[in-house]
Order: C-alpha cells, then structure tokens, then sequence
C-alpha cells in the first residue's frame, strides 16, 4: 500500500457532479499532508472530454468503455477492483450517493476492505487519518482512526467546498490493465425516468423560503407563498412537505431531491435533518426558525430564531412588504 | 418468489441520546430501540411482492432490542416466518459483523430476493445491504422506491432514485439483495388486537450462531453538536424576530 | 331556532364495538326516518351517509361502506346519536366498528392517523413526544405543580392533563392558567407527570379496540396505585372515557371536568374575580363535553361571573351546536377530509360566532383554541375575533395571566 489518495469521480448527464470536485478538493489537501499523489478515476464511455477538469489531480485512471455507459455495479465495481489493485491507495473517497452507496459495501466486503459512510470531516493528524461521520440524524459525530490500510471513505455530498477542487488543467493519464471483457451486469439501466417538468427551477433561485413540518397543514402554504412573493423568492421544501403532497416533488431539497446554494435560505419549521442539510447547507445566507432550540437547523444557520414559524410567517411577510414600499416609494 | 427480509433494531431518537462517560459510546440506560425505518418499508415492500406473486417472506433479526416484537408484528402483518438470530455478544455489532451472519445464513440459493432498508440511522461502516450482496457475490441496486417482478420469475424490476428527482429503471437478474428507500406503498398498520392475538400464536424461531470475527473501528470519541453554535440567535418573540430579520436582509442587500 | 330534547347519550358497554353480526341486530330498531344524515355534518361528502350505511348494514353489504370513504369523513360530533329516535350508537359504535373492519382488513388507514395510532402505542400520545417530558409545561407554571408519586400521600385531586394540553404549545399556556387557579383557590391537586398515558378515546373512535383496552388496564393500574378523591380533566373526551367507559372495565372513579369543579367552586372564586371584562362573548359547546356529556350550564355560569361580560349565543347552540369539525381522534383526519370537503367546519363556525357581534369566541376543549385561531385568520377576522378558554378568561380576570 501506498499513501495516495484515490478519488472515484462521479458524473451525471455528461458533467461532473459537485461532490467529485469537493472530493478532490479533500483530496488535494490530504495527499498534501502525506507527502503523496492525488489520483481519480473516471470510469464512463465517451467521458474523455471531463478529463481536462480533473486538473487537481496527478494522474486520472480512465477507462472508456461502451459497458459503462450506464452505471452498473458489477462492471463499475470491477473496474475500481481493478484500480484498487494496481494504485494501491491509502484512501479512496467515493460520495455516500445513489452510486457510492452501492459500491461502498460491495467492494468493502468482497475484498477485505474496511470502509465508512456518512463522513462529514477528514483530516490528517501527526500522519494519522481521522475521519468524523454523522449518525443518528445528525444527533451525533463519532471520530474514527482510520486504520493502517486502504480504507474507503464516503463522504456526505456538501461536506466540503468545491473550489479547491476546480482546477483546470489537463492531468496525466494512468493506464490499468483491465481485463478485455467485464464480467455481465446482472443490473441493466432500461431508462431514465425525468422529474416532472413545467415547474420553476430552484436551483436557480437567488432567494428560496423552505417549509418543514412545522408548517403544519397544506393550507398554512399560503402563508410561505406570501412570504416568497414579497421577496421575489421561490417556495420549496424537505421531504416531509412533498410526501404529503402540498408541494411538487420538482421543490424538494434534500438528499433525493434538490441540492441550492441560494443568497437566502430561509428554513421554516425544518429541522434540520442531515438529508436535508445536505441539500442547502452550501447557501450563502441560511435564516433558520424553529420552536425547538435544539434542531439540528441552527448548526447550519447563519441566523436563527426560537418561535413559530406559522406566526414568524405573516409578520415577516408584512415588513418585508412594508420596507420594499418604502424603499419604493423613497 | 422466496424473499428474506433484514431488520435491525436501532437507538429511537424520540428518548433522546446521552454519551456514556467512557465517551466512545451510548449510554444504553435511556435508550428505547425501534425497528429501523427503512427495514419496516422492505419488510412491505416484500409482502406487497408475495401478494402479486405469490411465494413467502421471512423475516431475519439479530436479538437486540425489540428485535422479538418487530418479528411477531412481522408474522402479523403476513410474514411467513420470523427468525431471531443470536450471536451470544451483548454489545451491538457492526454492520460488517452482521452481514458476515446473514451471509451464513441465507447463502446457498435458498431466496430469490433478499430485501432490507438501504440504510438505517446507526450505519456507520456502511450499509447492511451491500455488505451482505459483497459478500454472496449477489448484484446489489439501492435506494429502490418500486420492484416488480418480471413474468418469468428471473429478474425485478426496479426504480432506482438519484439526486433532483431523477430515477433510472433497472433490470435486476435474481437472485439479487435491494437496498429500498420506500416501499410502493406505506408500511400498513397492525391492530395492537391482531398484535396481541398473534403474539400468543405465532412462533419465532431462534437460531444461535457462532460469533462473526469483529474488526471494530477505531472509534476515538462521541459528541453532540453544539446546541445552535454557529447561528447567531435572535431573541424575543415572533414580531422582534420579524423585524430584526427583515433588518438583516434588507442589510444585506436582499430586498427588491 | 329552539333546542331540540334529547336526552344524554347512554354509553351502554353491550353497545360498543358491536361485531358486524350483533350490530344488526342492534340496529335492526333502526326506523330510516333520516334524521342522522339529515344532521350529519359530512354527510354530503360521504359515499354512503349514515341512514343509508344502517341500510346496507341491514343488507348485508357492509363491505362496500367499509372499502368507501365513509368511515374515515365522520367527525364524532354525535349529533345524529343525540337525535335518534330509536338511540342507536352510530357515530359512537357503528363507526368505530367500520373503522375496525378498515384495519382488519388490512385496508390503508389515513397516514395521520396511522402515525398517531402508532405513536400512541409506542410513547402514550399521538404527538410521538417522549413521555418523559410530559410535565416539562409544568416547569414554567410559576407554581408548584406536585407529582402524585413524589407527594407520597393522598391527594384531593388527581388532575389529568392529558396529551394535548401537555404537548401543544397552545395548550401548555391554558394548562399553566389552571395550576395558577387551583393553586390559589388552595385544591389539593396532583398530576401524574410522566406515568401519564392516552386516556383512550381516540383509539375508541378509532375503532382500535386493543390499543384502547392496553391503554385502560394500564391506566386503571396505574390510578390504583394511588389514593386520591376525585379526578379533574380538561379534556372532554378524556372525560367521557373516564365517565362512561372506564367503568365497565373496572375503573371506577369520581371524574368531574374542570367546568364542573369550578362552577362548583363559584363562591369561592367570585370574589377574585377582580378584573373586568368588558367583552361580548359567545360560548362554542364542544360535541363531546356538550351533546355527548349533557354538560351546558356550568361553563356559562362560569363566564357569567365574569364581571362586565355580556353573554350572547350562536345561533347553534347547546345540543345543536355545530362541530369545530377537529376532536380527538378527528384531528388526524383532517387532511383526509380536507381533500374531500371544501367548507371547513371551523370556519362555518367562527362566522356564526361573528355573526352575534361577540369579541370573544370562549371554549372549554383543547382542540378548540388552535382550530378556532386558523379559522378566524383563514375567514379574515383576525383582530376582531379572539379566542380563549374559559381557563384563560378565569386566569386573566384573577390576575394570574
């Protein structure tokens, strides 16, 4: 085993997904306290293009193959067997995703290999790696020592900054003696299901008010779409708010829904649960309120307040009106 | 279709968690143990595939907490066997510990589909589900919202979620273990009446297994996030809530 | 509009859960004279009003009005019970039989309520708070609000909180006036605090008779524990299941609802009546404390002694009073029947309570000051309705506010 770091890319759709470039950016840092390289590795077909993003890195393990065109476990999974065979890293960083949560324990057990989710914070301490994973829903940290060995880590996306990561250049390209036919899926993508459509976009809103639970009803709604009309803002919400049906699923923010980096988010009866945090901890402003003092909300906010938000609503609404006539009318 | 549900008790967060003083662990004296969510949806998930297709459901459970309750309301909700499998340890094991057993137990071809939630509040050394399908060298999908049984009775048919609401549909070949975000439908109610009635009927197995060999993480220390830190808090009630926030924004230059 | 007579609504043990062969014959007294769904305040949005699912009853198709939407639109508001000729129990024994034969059958139950009933099982009220901070309202009374197990000796007064007024924010506010007014009227009071459970009546109206019969055992096990002379509710429903339920199983207690135990205490709490009023105030009669328990006087006493308040009625009132539309187990419904029904009780009522020209809208239920402040914002009067329970109307004019 070596001290390199190895970063498992992802990418959806032909670009490539935030928690990649955050990753690198771990990784750049780590590799740095170890005195040794940073790799990744971009498995896909017809992804040679993304390479040249990949510019953090020292070398970029890609394998281009029709087999993967659509992720699969079993051929992915081969693949980065394969990788892990041949680069021997200290550590590999995979996104705690739709596709990294398949891997993890696939890999972890089939080769011996010790691994972690849910990582949130990773460092290196006097040539020791620590990692802090979030459990209970997000209740709790636990510190773990990572053990002298390769070890897989998965990181929660939003964990840590992107920049870091986004370096532009065009890295060396590492060849892996793959095997000439992968193994058969025994999993097929037959299609791609689209959210639905005619809906605005909220990844694209500069000002976003979020209801949570404490919302309460489906007619109490008003009072936040109020609320985002006098703030020119959008309304979306956690996933409580869109299994009950009040709000399209086209609003989520969350884990299995949108993920924003608003101006302002405004958190609205949410508590703060760790699939939602995950979606809107990266905005630039977060205004949380909530009856609970101890929602986990108030560890992202950049502001908060202890009251109800069904009462909060309709004054806000109303100053935020008040001020904006002023300012008008000034 | 022969399917064998994984369900794992964990910590119910409603009690509240405190850290033991030796900080590396739970204080178990307050703590109440529920069945993971996640598994509750397999477990329907499971029957809702028995009801269209016939076969049976059986239902596997490492002794913990409540893990005998949870089976009985398994055998009641039409579950066809409940087994609760005890590995003679009394600390909780890791999810590779457990797999190692599950692996023991449900190798050799004897199911079709081996369900269980895609990930619990506890998991710390990753799920439950890849573990066990990396061990059996079965294909694994996760996070799976829908599962049909295709005609010939060789392979499901899956909807896979990703991030921004997408899903992707998958043709899994059986056997094969899925890691499920949420049953087609919500998990349904037993009557405590049914409940009470089965409890005295029904019968669950207990098997006893060798204890896996454990390579516990190194877990260095437990904490709580600081209550609020980081959010600066406003105080006063809801109109000087309203006020100093719509200062802040306007501040910040946020208003129109 | 005159009050029609009736007589309280006997609660016969024989009568409850009536399996679906007994049930009809029980029902086979029915007269189909309609008056039920001529009452029943659902009845338009129901696949099957209650005349017609006693028919279908008598039919033996009993399984289509289980599989319609008919057991779940009913608000127990017992109108059509208190004005059946013949007394049957339908919304108090027929419907919790339908809703029992949805769950049998392994039929969907409404979410909300699937989650309440499970959370009720699991931690002792709908809410799934822990039962260990059941009493945390008390911390902030501003008296003391002694535990029955701490005290060690016999008390008085056992009072009930209840889930509700323990948990709801709003309710936590009227549970804190009344230990004020019992402190100073100087009642020797106990709260159960944590070894507090459900009273029961939800699961009853649900039709979940082995959750209801766990939480009674429990409950009666747990008030034997303790030597006490009467019990004290705020909670209607929680009082009907004490009065006329509890009894049956071999609980048998002195139950008085606070309206009752201050109407009693009148003298005493006359003359601290100090602040006045100045208010025109109308009384909503909940379904349960009114129409079920026959309890109308007291409250208005109560309000009467109010100095400089001016008591006018709704043009509903005492047994026909209309329903908040959201008691007991009924507030679990809500989204289920907000889909279906678009006029909401609660605002049909708050427009009656405008109506009579009256600044205060006063209850005596927990589930009313929550339902009636959306309404009033809902229909717009908000600032010129405002709603208190007569607790708070006591506590203010005492100075204890």
């Amino acid at each position: 085993m070596r001290n390199d770091i190895l970063v498992f890319a992802e990418h959806f759709r032909g670009t490539l997904n935030d928690i990649t470039y955050e990753l690198l950016g771990k990784g750049r840092e780590l590799a740095q306290s170890l005195d040794s390289r940073l790799l990744v590795s971009l498995l896909g077909h017809e992804v040679g293009g993304l390479v040249e993003r990949l510019g953090v890195a020292d070398q970029v393990c890609l394998v281009d193959r029709p087999e993967l065109k659509e992720f699969a476990s079993d051929s992915t999974k081969a693949v980065l067997e394969a990788i892990l065979a041949d680069v021997q890293p200290r550590l590999v960083l995979l996104g705690s995703t739709s596709i990294g949560l398949e891997l993890l324990g696939l890999i972890s057990a089939r080769k011996g290999i010790p691994c972690l989710d849910n990582c949130t914070r990773l460092e290196s301490r006097d040539g020791k790696l620590v990692a802090t994973c979030q459990i209970y829903g997000g209740k709790v940290f636990v510190e773990v020592a990572l053990p002298e060995a390769t070890t897989l880590v998965a990181v929660v996306p939003g964990s840590f900054p992107k920049e870091p990561g986004e370096v532009a250049s065009k890295p060396e390209l590492r060849n892996i003696a793959l095997p000439p036919v992968l193994p058969e899926a025994r999993t097929t993508f037959r299609k791609l299901l689209e959210p639905p459509s005619g809906d605005v976009d909220i990844t694209k809103a500069p000002i976003l008010v979020g209801v949570g639970r404490g919302i309460q009803n489906a007619d109490n709604m008003s009072l936040a779409e109020e609320l985002a009309a006098a703030l020119s803002g959008v309304v979306c919400a956690s996933r409580p708010v869109i299994d009950q049906g009040w709000l399209p699923l086209t609003r989520q923010v969350g884990k299995s829904g949108m993920t924003v980096k608003p101006k302002l988010y405004l958190a609205l009866g949410i508590s703060g649960a760790p699939e939602h945090l995950e979606g809107m901890k990266q905005s630039e402003l977060i205004v949380a309120v909530n009856t609970d003092p101890n929602a986990p909300i108030f560890s992202v906010a950049h502001y908060g307040a202890v009251v109800d938000a069904l009462e909060l609503l309709p004054l806000l609404t109303e100053e935020v009106s008040n001020q904006v006539t002023k300012k008008a009318s000034a | 279709m022969n399917i064998a549900v994984l369900a794992k008790q964990v910590p119910d967060l409603v009690e509240g968690l405190e850290i033991d003083p030796s900080g590396k662990a739970l204080d178990v004296n307050y703590l109440r143990y529920i069945l993971s969510e996640s598994d509750d949806h397999a477990l329907e998930q499971a029957l809702l595939l028995k009801e269209k297709v016939g076969g049976r459901v059986e239902v596997f459970a490492l002794n913990q907490g409540e893990a005998r309750e949870s089976l009985v309301a398994a055998i009641a909700k039409g579950a066809d066997r409940a087994v609760l499998v005890d590995a003679g340890l009394d600390s909780p094991l890791n999810n590779h510990a457990a797999a190692q057993i599950f692996a023991g137990l449900l190798g050799g071809g004897l199911f079709d589909l081996i369900l269980t939630g895609v990930r619990a509040i506890d998991d710390l050394d990753g799920s439950l589900g890849g573990l066990v399908a990396g061990s059996l060298d079965l294909p694994y999908a996760a996070l799976i919202r829908k599962a049909e049984a295709d005609g010939d009775g060789k392979t499901v048919i899956v909807q896979k979620e990703y991030p921004g609401g997408y899903a992707v549909e998958l043709v899994v070949r059986l056997p094969a273990v899925l890691g499920i975000q949420a049953a087609e439908q919500p998990p349904r109610y037993v009557p405590i009446s049914r409940l009470r009635q089965v409890m005295k009927t029904a019968t669950v197995e207990e098997v006893s297994v060798a204890p896996p060999s454990q390579q516990p993480l190194d877990v260095t220390c437990l904490f709580k996030p600081e209550e609020g830190a980081g959010a600066v808090m406003i105080s006063g009630g809801a109109q000087e809530a309203a006020r100093q926030i719509m200062s802040l924004l306007s501040e910040r230059r946020l208003l129109r | 509009m005159g009050t029609l007579q009736v007589s309280p609504i006997p609660d016969k043990p024989s009568v409850f859960f009536p399996e679906i062969a007994s049930a009809e014959d029980k029902f086979r007294a029915c007269l189909q004279c309609g008056v039920c769904s001529a009452s029943c305040p659902m009845a338009k949005a129901m696949d099957f009003p209650p005349r017609k699912a006693v028919k279908m009853l008598m039919e033996g198709r009993f399984n289509e009005v289980v599989e319609s939407n008919t057991p779940w639109l009913c608000v127990s508001c017992h109108t059509c019970a208190a004005r059946c000729p013949s007394k049957l129990q339908i919304s108090d024994g027929l419907f919790p039989a339908l809703r029992a034969a949805v769950m049998a059958g392994g039929k969907p139950l409404p979410s909300d309520l699937q989650k309440a009933l499970q959370n009720t099982y699991l931690y002792g009220n709908p809410m799934g708070e822990s039962p260990r901070k059941r009493a945390d309202w008390a911390k902030t009374a501003g008296v003391p609000v002694p535990r029955i197990s701490q005290l060690r000796r016999p008390v008085d007064v056992l009072w009930i909180v209840e889930c509700s007024p323990s948990f709801d924010p709003r309710n936590q506010e009227v549970s804190r006036k009344l230990a004020r007014i019992l402190n100073t009227l100087g009642v020797d009071f106990a709260i159960l605090g944590h070894e507090e459970r459900c009273m029961g009546d939800c699961e009853w109206l649900a039709g979940e008779r082995g959750l209801f019969e766990m939480h009674i055992e429990r409950n009666i096990d747990i008030f034997n524990k303790y030597r006490f002379k009467q019990i004290l509710l705020t909670d209607p429903h929680a009082y009907r299941a004490l009065r006329n339920i509890y009894p049956s199983m071999g609980g048998v207690f002195d139950v008085q609802h606070y309206t009752q135990f201050l109407a009693e205490r009148l003298d005493q709490l006359k003359p601290l009546l100090k602040q006045k009023l100045n208010a025109t105030v109308t009384y909503h009669d909940s379904c349960c404390l009114g129409r079920k328990m026959s309890i109308y006087d007291g409250p208005r006493a109560l309000l009467q002694a109010l100095p400089g308040l001016k008591l006018v009625e709704m043009i509903q009132n005492r047994e026909s009073s209309l329903c908040c539309g959201g008691g007991s187990v009924t507030v679990f419904l809500d989204r289920f029947i907000q889909e279906r029904v678009k006029d909401r009780l609660a605002d049909q009522r708050v427009e009656q309570a405008v109506a009579t020209k009256a600044e205060i809208l006063a209850v005596a239920c927990p589930y009313e000051p929550s339902r009636f402040e959306d309404a009033v914002k809902i229909t717009g009067h908000e600032g010129k309705l405002m709603v208190c329970d007569i607790i708070e109307m006591l506590a203010n004019s005492m100075g204890l506010a």
